[in-house]
């Protein structure tokens, strides 16, 4: 367990700022469109801008803004965090896997914060181990404009057209799917999955009985379901 | 909203970043070993792509004002994806498709 030199901790904290740069201008977009949501259910701005720094998911923070603003039930809402969340205990755990050998355990503590889809994908489909300087700069850019991106939404609710704002709804999934595609591209295996996946997640969306069942345990069965077949037909080389 | 206390508000806040962060705090901290099975690092392997697949699709034709604009949004991102575009343009351009789409739809 030897800690990182200075000097390539310096050159990993560069490398991640720069793969930041086009998650955190998607992140501007994505929390742009939570801060308007935020404003129009009556949440006050500071607590938009606050939620946005504690928890750092588009998704999570989508489904807590309707029970707080509904005044729902404290459980509710820890519960639905968990359901919709849950997905990022697969990918920490997946994450575990790609840490370099040079992370201490504080240093895992702060990359668990940051563990986003975008944040988490870009990790992924890095080439070498991720270190914690590399994550630190990765998540830098993102948090910063995730918080702006929310603290502007929340002000400029009453300024812009519905018509951008919907269509900045979009921009997520735009951005997800950028980061899915290549990847399936190049690799045969990860295509059938990724189809996999998309099939099942319509059989949950649209098939009576199965479209009761809510859209986190959903994500969670189809994406479980899809990987498994995966390492089952297609298992990894060494 | 109306009513809602600040105190409130607070303990709602600290209770969504608290639950988040513990989901993915634990697996972090509790995995430190290399997985050796073949199927786990598989599984592990494909788990992003996997998850992220079924977040997006179909929601994704929800995430607009209109299914339409949406399909047509959606076509934009995975031909821009493939035709090798980084995270940015593509998530760009296919906001652009969706205005210029309900922009045309509105028109009609």
């Amino acid at each position: 367990m030897s800690k990182e030199p200075a000097e390539r901790a310096g050159k990993e904290y560069a490398g991640g700022l720069k793969d930041g740069v086009a998650i955190g201008l998607g992140y501007l977009s994505v929390s742009f469109a939570f801060g308007v949501a935020a404003a129009r259910e009556g949440v006050p701005l500071w607590a938009a801008v606050a939620i946005s720094m504690t928890n750092l998911t588009s998704a999570g923070q989508l489904a807590g803004l309707s029970v707080i603003a509904a005044c729902g039930p404290f459980v509710e809402l820890i519960l639905t965090q968990l359901v919709i969340n849950l997905r990022y205990a697969l990918m920490s755990l997946s994450l575990s896997q790609k840490l370099d050998p040079s992370v201490s355990d504080a240093q895992r503590l702060l990359i668990a914060f940051g563990n986003t889809d975008e944040i988490f994908a870009v990790s992924s489909g890095r080439d070498r181990p991720v270190t914690a300087s590399y994550f630190a700069g990765l998540l830098t850019l993102p948090w910063i404009c995730w918080t702006l991106g929310t603290l502007l939404g929340a002000a400029a609710n009453r300024v812009l057209p519905a018509s951008i704002l919907e269509a900045l709804g979009i921009a997520i999934y735009g951005m997800l799917i950028a980061v899915v595609l290549p990847v399936a591209k190049r690799d045969r295996a990860v295509a059938m999955v990724v189809i996999a996946a998309v099939i099942l997640s319509c059989a949950f969306a649209w098939m009576p009985g199965l479209n009761s069942v809510s859209a986190g345990f959903a994500v969670i069965i189809c994406g479980v379901a899809a990987s498994v077949l995966g390492a089952v037909l297609r298992p990894v080389e060494d | 909203m109306g009513t809602m206390s600040v105190g409130r508000l607070i303990l709602y806040i600290a209770g969504m970043a608290i639950a988040t962060y513990l989901i993915r705090m634990i697996p972090l901290a509790a995995m430190k070993k290399k997985i050796t099975n073949r199927f786990l690092r598989s599984f592990l392997y494909y788990i992003p792509y996997a998850v992220l697949s079924a977040m997006v699709f179909p929601a994704i034709l929800y995430a607009t004002s209109s299914v339409l604009s949406a399909a047509v949004g959606c076509a934009a991102a995975v031909i821009c994806s493939l035709a090798g575009l980084q995270l940015l343009p593509v998530a760009l351009i296919s906001c652009v498709a969706v205005y210029v789409t309900e922009l045309i739809s509105g028109l009609l």
